[in-house]
């Protein structure tokens, strides 16, 4: 059973809520008399793992429906307005819209590959969220090895894309797949680089010590975030993780005017649907590790009489959408680049840039001077 | 039953691994008792701008990606190393930065190579 003072994980602040509502000594204790009381745990978990996947589709929904309201507002247009109060129910509206829809497998096609795509994309994007701090002791699991899981997790995904490019036997995606698997493995370099420099830093993987090693002030003022202690780094990951995610100006696994839809060429219906969830879930995800690695986490000032954890949450929803419509602006305003262009920005600018900068990070810690 | 730490830090992940399995598999059943099925020989062809599609798709790939492959792994495993260093440095001080120093200047090495090679050329 729990006890101590300090609270790690969302286990243990709801063990630490029912407690204090004076009900988990009973339950556990119904627990104990069937010998059961790991059952208890399971329960508990997977009642918060419930509440993370919803709480991961939903802002999915709503990203989806944000990004077409973002690129409208660039436009100078409305965007969604019919469904809902200003097309909020639009998201709702294209899920039904693609649970109708046929499902289609080329004649040509790898039908158990064709198939098995869609669940290899879209169970890492949900897997990612395990170590990523929502606020003060909102998470999941606090792996002593966070960050290295993520960046693990993340290398997943060119997987999928390419098991969905080559089962499809269209050239469209094959070609989609390939640029994309070129573009993740160049951009994975510089982004675990930039993520090592801050790594150093704090001398630790978890995310909650990369978190409160942000809480501090410097002159009681500016905050102590790593994007003080390395911009150069922040700048790195941002580009890398955009790359990443395959956004445009890094959009070239789908480029419309190129490859019709790149990879998802041959997708349709609800494995279509994967794709798109695992799309947003990823770029969620990837704000949110920005957030926790540069922006202080969930760090913010403290409002007295309001808990935490509440205050926390709402502190990192505020810098994670700050992020997500950074992403977004960018798409609306920057034309794509060439593929040789990406290769040649990743490989001759921003892989020895992110080794100088570790370098750098790594004298002034052994130096003392930070 | 087993209740260390370890275990109980990775009990969430396995949860989580069957729960997004059973959803996609939910998902995809569902719409395959809503949605229509009618398949026409054209319809499960290949799409090609709506030519016929010509040739197969599984050939000879170029040489670039491979290049570009081998050069990632060196790497990969280069940043392998450095994950326990980073976290180690202030306990290891001087003595390990300046190793690691003359490690990254091998890689850097490694990457002019490359570079002079022309392997990180897309096009030759």
């Amino acid at each position: 059973m729990w006890t101590g003072d300090t609270m790690t994980n969302a286990y243990e602040l709801i063990v630490n809520i029912l407690t204090a509502i004076g009900v988990y000594d009973q339950i556990y204790n119904l627990f104990e008399i069937f010998g059961m009381a790991y059952v208890l745990k399971i329960l508990i978990v997977s009642v918060l793992i419930a509440v993370l996947f919803a709480f991961v589709l939903v802002t999915v929904m709503f990203l989806t429906w944000m990004e077409r309201k973002v690129v409208a507002l660039v436009q100078v247009r409305y965007g969604p307005m019919v469904t809902g109060p200003r097309g909020l129910l639009q998201p709702v509206m294209d899920g039904i819209k693609l649970i109708g829809k046929e499902d289609i497998i080329p004649a040509k096609a790898d039908r158990w590959i064709f198939t098995l795509a869609p669940f290899i994309v879209f169970v890492p994007a949900l897997l990612i969220f395990i170590p990523i701090p929502f606020g003060n002791s909102l998470i999941i699991s606090d792996l002593r090895v966070g960050l290295l899981y993520i960046i693990a997790i993340s290398a997943v995904s060119p997987i999928a894309v390419l098991l969905a490019g080559w089962a499809s036997n269209n050239k469209y995606s094959l070609l989609g797949a390939m640029r994309a698997v070129a573009q993740d493995i160049s951009y994975t370099i510089p982004l675990a680089l930039a993520a090592i420099a801050v790594v150093i830093f704090t001398g630790s993987l978890s995310t909650v010590d990369i978190v409160n090693a942000q809480g501090d002030y410097w002159f009681g003022i500016i905050p102590k975030w790593f994007i003080f202690l390395q911009p150069i780094g922040f700048v790195l990951f941002l580009i890398a993780s955009i790359a990443e995610l395959g956004r445009i100006p890094f959009d070239f696994q789908e480029s419309e005017s190129e490859l019709v839809a790149g990879f998802f060429t041959e997708y349709s219906g609800m494995k279509f649907a994967m794709f798109f969830l695992a799309e947003y879930a990823h770029l969620f995800a990837v704000s949110g590790i920005v957030v926790t690695l540069f922006l202080g986490g969930w760090n913010g000032p403290v409002i007295p009489f309001i808990p935490v954890q509440i205050t926390s949450l709402v502190y990192f929803l505020i810098k994670t959408y700050a992020v997500i419509f950074f992403t977004m602006w960018l798409r609306d305003t920057v034309p794509r680049m060439r593929i040789d262009q990406l290769l040649n920005i990743g490989w001759k600018i921003m892989v020895p840039l992110a080794l100088l900068n570790l370098l750098v990070a790594g004298f002034l810690v052994t130096a003392g001077v930070i | 039953m087993p209740s260390n730490a370890f275990f109980d830090n990775y009990l969430p992940i396995a949860i989580l691994t069957v729960i997004g399995f059973v959803f996609v598999a939910v998902s995809l059943f569902m719409s395959r008792i809503v949605r229509p099925s009618n398949m026409t020989k054209e319809k499960l062809t290949t799409y090609e701008c709506a030519e016929v599609p010509v040739g197969d798709t599984r050939i000879h790939f170029n040489i670039q990606y491979y290049m570009i492959v081998i050069v990632f792994l060196i790497f990969d495993v280069g940043i392998l190393f450095l994950y326990p260093w980073a976290v180690q440095l202030k306990n290891l001080g001087a003595p390990g930065f300046f190793q690691m120093v003359i490690f990254i200047e091998i890689l850097i090495i490694g990457l002019a190579y490359a570079w002079r090679k022309e392997a990180l050329e897309w096009t030759q």
